[in-house]
């Protein structure tokens, strides 16, 4: 029982403080701090305990999982505490960026930091997922979070057509997962990931129905994660959505979405499984192959239409879109080694994707300007400081081999090679070299272009500039000791 | 033929003649109470399924409360008829049509050929779909998605005040606000 | 004990409304109605949840649709609101008439 509040508490914080700080900004409204401070604050205690409650794990905790008030409706492992503190870590970065960021266009309210907190408890709750239902309500109390945020600028049009159609094809998508999910109920006869586990390991699920629910599925966290054949939203969305929104959206959302397919691959294609003898048995293989291809077509698309963009948002955009396709070759592997790859590379990801989109915000002006190539041009004597940093975060998506996005890369592709794909890992090799093309002329326009206005403007010394810094380091670290992180993270497993 | 099976058939006839005329109709109001009939027989399903509580909470919170939103929306707004699709075939609507036809017999195929279900309505399934079951299970099993449920209702509060607000900017950045 | 319809009826009937549902939803151009169709297809969900439900004799499928109709509940005011926001600041609410949204 008490252990069991202990590694609840992360969720009950983000949950209650959540409720606090919009009833705070309700009594008194005319505080500019409150939510501010008030996020930072439940963000930080949330990471605090979902620490602490990875290490818990580590040295072993029993729970009696029919007596705890949650029901086993949630799993507790260090899988979760590591996302846990993975989604605090992005959401405090975006806190801290958005103030700045906010404040430029005078649309700063305590709504937007409320609203992190609520697309933080969702993620949370997909993370921890045990159950249908759970993963239900975590997917859709971070979708719907993210619905309002990409409006958050409902002045803008740009920004409420990102929304509107963010949110058509996001509930049409929500239609696909809960069809799915219950089709997975009526072939198993339970909810439960653990339960719906054993019923296939013994053969007493139904087939048929089995296969088409894990299709489905697919299908729903496919969209949610913009892989192929559903990427189509992100970049319009990303690109529409205040430039805050979407380093959010594109990293700790992808994040909760991938840690979401995760469990329902765990679940649905049992590791080591053997359907040989097996009746009624689901055929996983063709599972692993639909997913190997979605991997495969999505990292192509993403980088090949990147190729082509004019504007430095949307080609972040199409490249998320890419390295969405990377990190689902860790579910591909369907092993401890592909998991394990897949977390390095999500926090390798975040870092350098949130870097990049600080740097991007602080350049662009009046919500929408400022972000063609063509404005980067000459960037490296106008700042020299954020040229480098920016040329640092190319370097890591590209993945050129000092950097951590390289070790990231290198670990998803030996999960897939072992486990027997060679060619998703040959097409994975092709799509990064076309990638560099871009992500180096991004580094060749800020070098070797020169641009009218030498001069250039001071940007004010605030915290966003400081977060520069501090995600440089980050990523500089995990490539300087990728094997101590891999570590870290395989002791969740 | 028995008689729940007569109820069954004419329910489900008109719930898909219903879901058509949704679909199809060019006048929203139309489409809007299409869909607060298509609603009132799925009700009736449940009723045919032993699930009285799921088929007033049907009628009350999707016919009663959802519909009673949209239709409001759409009269705020003063929507017309729908010109559009009058231009006729196109070759997105082609598109749409062939995957729906694909959908419908992939259905088919799968729910005759599956075999068949080796459960059936017992006593025992008879109450579960009744107001003392699901509510007891609601508040012991379920104690915690029920408490998430409510984040989730509050941000849709957030949400639609946020994005609602004619006011765009707080008083206090109102003389030197950059936008607009 | 009472006579049941075969489950495969609700199933079939359960999938046919949802594809009709997914239809509108890619041919319509009317935000407001392509939100109709979405209602739809979650309805249509439902079906198969509470049909498996009761043959299961498991009631777990009930409760997810109990928590299906609080979503789709939420959905319907952040759409409403998106879809007048969108009016605010375009003066439609047809898809094809703003920018972003030709998919």
């Amino acid at each position: 029982m008490s252990s069991e509040f202990i590694l609840l508490l992360p969720l009950i914080i983000v949950g209650v403080m959540s409720v606090i700080s919009i009833l705070v900004d309700a009594i008194n409204p005319n505080s500019k701090n409150s939510g501010y401070y008030l996020s930072i604050v439940s963000i930080v205690a949330v990471g605090g305990f979902a620490l602490n409650n990875f290490y818990l794990n580590i040295s072993g905790i029993n729970l009696d999982g029919a007596n705890l008030i949650t029901s086993n409706m949630l799993s507790f492992g260090g899988f979760s505490a590591f996302f846990d503190l993975l989604f605090s870590i992005g959401a405090l970065l975006i806190v801290l960026n958005a103030r700045n960021y906010l404040d430029t266009v005078k649309t700063e309210l305590n709504e937007f930091y409320n609203l992190v907190l609520y697309a933080l408890a969702g993620m949370m709750v997909m993370a921890h997922s045990n159950h249908l239902l759970t993963l239900f309500i975590g997917i859709e109390l971070m979708s719907i979070t993210f619905y309002i945020m990409a409006g958050y600028f409902r002045f803008a049009s740009q920004s409420v057509e990102a929304s509107l159609k963010y949110f058509l094809l996001g509930a049409f998508s929500t239609g696909f997962l809960v069809y799915g999910m219950a089709m997975l109920y009526g072939s198993t006869g339970s909810m439960f990931f653990p339960e719906i586990t054993v019923a296939i390991v013994s053969g007493s699920a139904n087939n048929a129905y089995l296969m088409f629910g894990a299709a489905l599925m697919i299908m729903g966290l496919s969209f949610k994660s913009s892989a192929f054949p559903f990427h189509q939203w992100a970049p319009d969305v990303y690109s529409g959505a205040p430039t805050v929104v979407t380093s959010f959206m594109s990293t700790a959302g992808k994040a909760a979405a991938l840690s979401a397919f995760i469990i329902i691959a765990k679940t649905i294609i049992p590791m080591g499984f053997d359907p040989t003898g097996l009746e009624s048995a689901v055929n996983t293989d063709k599972l692993i192959t639909a997913i190997a291809a979605i991997s495969a077509l999505t990292m192509l698309v993403g980088n090949i239409t990147a190729l082509v963009q004019k504007n430095v948002k949307r080609m972040l955009a199409y490249s998320s879109v890419a390295h969405a396709g990377y990190m689902l070759m860790g579910i591909v592997a369907n092993t401890a080694a592909g998991w394990s790859a897949l977390m390095f590379y999500a926090v390798v990801y975040t870092f350098m994707q949130i870097g990049a989109f600080i740097i991007v915000g602080l350049l662009e002006r009046d919500t929408d300007k400022n972000l063609e190539y063509d404005d980067y041009a000459g960037l490296s004597k106008r700042q020299p400081a954020l040229a480098a940093i920016m040329a640092l975060f190319m370097f890591s998506l590209a993945g050129i081999p000092p950097m951590a996005g390289f070790f990231g890369k290198y670990y998803l592709f030996m999960s897939v090679i072992n486990t027997g794909h060679l060619w998703l890992a040959l097409i994975a090799v092709v799509s990064s070299i076309i990638s560099v093309v871009f992500y180096i002329g991004l580094i060749v326009k800020m070098y070797f272009t020169d641009s009218e206005d030498v001069e250039g403007e001071s940007l004010p010394w605030n915290a966003s500039r400081m977060l520069v810094f501090v995600t440089s380091a980050v990523v500089l670290i995990i490539g300087l000791n990728p094997g101590g992180m891999l570590s870290f993270i395989k002791s969740a497993l | 033929m028995a008689l729940t099976t007569i109820f069954f058939l004419i329910l489900s006839v008109v719930a898909i003649g219903t879901a058509i005329g949704t679909v199809a109709s060019r006048h929203p109001v139309v489409s809007a109470m299409n869909l607060v009939l298509h609603f009132l027989m799925l009700a009736g399903l449940y009723l045919t399924l032993n699930a009285e509580f799921i088929a007033v909470l049907q009628i009350l919170v999707y016919a009663g409360a959802i519909m009673v939103l949209v239709v409001f929306v759409i009269l705020l707004l003063n929507l017309g008829k729908e010109d559009s699709l009058e231009t006729g075939f196109t070759a997105r609507k082609g598109v749409a049509m062939t995957f729906g036809a694909a959908f419908v017999i992939q259905i088919l195929i799968l729910f005759t050929s599956a075999g068949s279900f080796t459960h059936e309505i017992t006593d025992k399934s008879v109450n579960v779909g009744q107001v003392k079951n699901l509510g007891y299970i609601l508040f012991t099993k379920y104690l915690f998605p029920f408490e998430y449920i409510a984040l989730l209702l509050l941000v849709a509060v957030v949400g639609a005040l946020l994005l609602g607000k004619k006011k765009l900017f707080l008083e206090r950045d109102l003389p030197e606000k950059s936008l607009k | 004990m009472i006579e049941s319809i075969p489950l495969e009826y609700y199933l079939i009937l359960s999938g046919t409304i949802f594809a009709i549902g997914s239809v509108g939803v890619l041919t319509r151009r009317n935000a407001i109605i392509i939100f109709m169709c979405i209602e739809l297809m979650l309805n249509a969900v439902n079906i198969s949840l509470v049909a498996f439900s009761s043959f299961l004799g498991d009631s777990s499928g009930q409760i997810f649709v109990f928590f299906v109709m609080a979503v789709a509940a939420a959905e319907a005011a952040i759409g409403l609101a998106i879809v007048l926001a969108l009016f605010r600041n375009k003066r439609t609410i047809y898809v094809d008439e703003i920018n972003l949204l030709k998919w």
